[in-house]
């Protein structure tokens, strides 16, 4: 795959590989508070049935796993743990962050022992709003974290542009032009 | 070891299982195993969430198991006293997460108490419905996952199912799916919605069919009989001693029941109803006086609909609720146990200190002692069946 490790894959090339990767994600349940019920309602319940979005959700371990989605409290004494199982998922990984708690603390936003949103440790792609969403939200995030999977370039520079924090714009006909990812910093006011 | 002689004592399978277990140990002594620890969790699907055991084990056997918990502490009782009381049932939803409306109730009646005020009986009643369908989404979900815990993926579907009904009857009356915010003090938001009630009893009915699938399915399968039959047995004077309530006790032959036996509360004492209890307080013994108990709140159900009182949902209450100065100390039967607020007023609109006494985190403090000399599949099996929330052990 030398063209690819050069980050010059051609198109058509480029879309395949983004289509078998989108319709495969093997996804690391991080199950916390509240939220993991309606994650496991979206996955287990005849009704939700999150598996025919190509999403399996039984890796045995974070490092078989392309997405993990972090649902519920993050406390500060879970926050190490964490960042090492985030760590041990290898790239190219996503994160979806459901619910007010995991987005930015929710309702113990003035709690002494909750991280105010797991984005202060690991880099966040979709943002679940909800306390808890309904299961439908979360399957509308897996569609958009499709979508962008989709846009993505496969070559190793796209790969780092991605994993320096700049801003992904999904250009999906099915959903209005989105911004993903962590907003860019304000630029310097150089000082004279 | 020369105990190997086959027994022909009626009591085989016991024997058997002391026989596995000395193999077992001279298997150890043999191979040399030491003491290996495993870190459960805190991120394992059998702890339902972050609960963490660190367990010694000598081979297969565990020699001693420590829970380690505090990963979902999220500072409740320090929140309580910088929120009116309005908003703390907003906040209070969510310590038993499964079963959120049976978490306000005893709050909303301590500042009842408090006040003076008294919920009309239409109130009282609707409450009582809405804390049983909570108890019934609650425990249909443990009817299936107790299954997917030894094996046997099939039930959890069934579990989301079943509930997915109970919980859009939820939705149906306060409008919240998982956490209804629907008490008020001194009453209810709102009274149920026109077609409620018969839509109540279809889905009664359908809870009803369930359980028998999951006799048939899940109690009558005879994997599941050899995985939880005396497995974890937590005889009634010690689970009494550590404090274990709710479902758990009663599996292990104590009759308590706070619905029964302790201060009236909501419309309990208008119901007839019976307290289930199995002697063997075993793994199997729980799941079955669950099952029992979805049954009897059904039933409970379809009476409290029968007899549903007409009139107001909303006591005279002041626009800004102040709490006089005092103290009060409710508590209720939870689906998952006991459960109580101790709640200190000094007048203001906020209390000045909550006290939460939670089930599950009395129900885990069993576990050392619970898991002593178990093998680790049966860990998983006893942990499921203990049934506990995180929210509840760690607040």
């Amino acid at each position: 795959m030398g063209l690819i490790d050069k980050g010059r894959a051609p198109k058509p090339l480029t879309w395949l590989l983004n289509y078998s990767r989108k319709y495969s994600l093997w996804m690391f349940q991080w199950g916390l508070a509240c939220c993991a019920i309606e994650m496991g309602a979206a996955l287990a319940s005849p009704r939700y049935d999150m598996m025919r979005l190509g999403v399996i959700p039984f890796p045995a371990s974070p490092r078989q796993a392309d997405l993990v989605v972090i649902s519920g409290t993050v406390t500060d004494k879970m926050a190490p743990a964490i960042r090492r199982l985030y760590e041990q998922m290898p790239d190219p990984k996503y994160v979806i962050s459901m619910g007010s708690c995991a987005n930015c603390g929710g309702p113990y936003w003035d709690s002494y022992s909750v991280t105010k949103g797991v984005d202060q440790i690991i880099p966040v792609d979709i943002y679940v709003p909800g306390c808890p969403p309904r299961p439908e939200a979360l399957l509308q995030a897996i569609v958009m974290l499709q979508a962008q999977i989709q846009n993505e370039g496969i070559g190793n520079d796209q790969l780092q542009k991605r994993w320096r924090g700049e801003p992904v714009v999904i250009d999906d006909p099915h959903t209005a032009p989105v911004v993903l990812g962590p907003k860019p910093e304000p630029t310097a006011v150089p000082v004279v | 070891m020369s105990t190997t002689e086959m027994p022909s004592a009626p009591d085989f399978e016991l024997e058997r299982s002391a026989m596995r277990h000395l193999a077992d140990a001279q298997m150890n002594v043999e191979l040399d195993t030491g003491d290996m620890i495993l870190n459960l969790g805190p991120q394992h699907p059998a702890t339902h969430g972050t609960l963490r055991l660190v367990v010694r084990l000598d081979g297969e056997r565990v020699i001693a198991a420590d829970p380690v918990i505090g990963y979902m502490h999220r500072g409740y009782e320090k929140l309580t006293e910088f929120r009116t009381y309005p908003q703390i049932t907003t906040l209070i939803n969510r310590i038993d997460w499964l079963s959120s409306f049976a978490n306000e109730v005893p709050f909303v009646h301590a500042a009842e108490q408090l006040m003076g005020i008294e919920a009309p009986a239409r109130a009282q009643y609707i409450r009582t419905i809405l804390t049983e369908l909570s108890r019934i989404a609650t425990f249909v979900l443990f009817l299936g996952e107790m299954g997917l815990q030894v094996g046997a993926l099939t039930p959890a579907f069934y579990g989301f199912r079943d509930r997915e009904h109970v919980l859009n009857l939820i939705e149906g009356a306060t409008g919240g799916r998982f956490h209804p915010n629907f008490n008020r003090i001194g009453g209810l938001k709102d009274d149920l919605p026109w077609g409620w009630v018969s839509e109540t009893r279809q889905v009664m009915q359908l809870v009803l069919d369930s359980c028998d699938q999951f006799e048939d399915l899940v109690v009558g399968n005879e994997i599941f009989l050899s995985r939880t039959r005396g497995i974890g047995i937590i005889p009634g004077d010690i689970g009494t001693a550590y404090g274990v309530s709710g479902s758990n006790l009663r599996a292990s032959g104590v009759d308590w029941d706070l619905r029964r036996d302790g201060v009236p509360y909501l419309a309990y004492p208008d119901l007839d109803f019976k307290v289930w209890t199995h002697s063997a307080g075993d793994s199997f013994a729980r799941y079955w006086v669950r099952l029992q108990e979805t049954r009897e709140s059904v039933r409970m159900v379809l009476q409290l609909l029968d007899g549903l009182p007409a009139g107001p949902v909303m006591a005279k209450v002041p626009r800004i609720i102040k709490v006089p100065e005092g103290e009060a100390w409710v508590e209720t039967e939870n689906p998952l146990g006991q459960m109580g607020y101790y709640v200190v007023s000094k007048g203001a609109t906020g209390p000045f200190r909550v006290k939460i006494r939670s089930a599950s985190f009395s129900n885990v403090s069993i576990l050392p002692w619970l898991l002593r000399g178990v093998y680790v599949p049966d860990v998983v099996t006893i942990l499921a069946s203990l049934y506990f929330i995180l929210g509840d052990i760690d607040r």
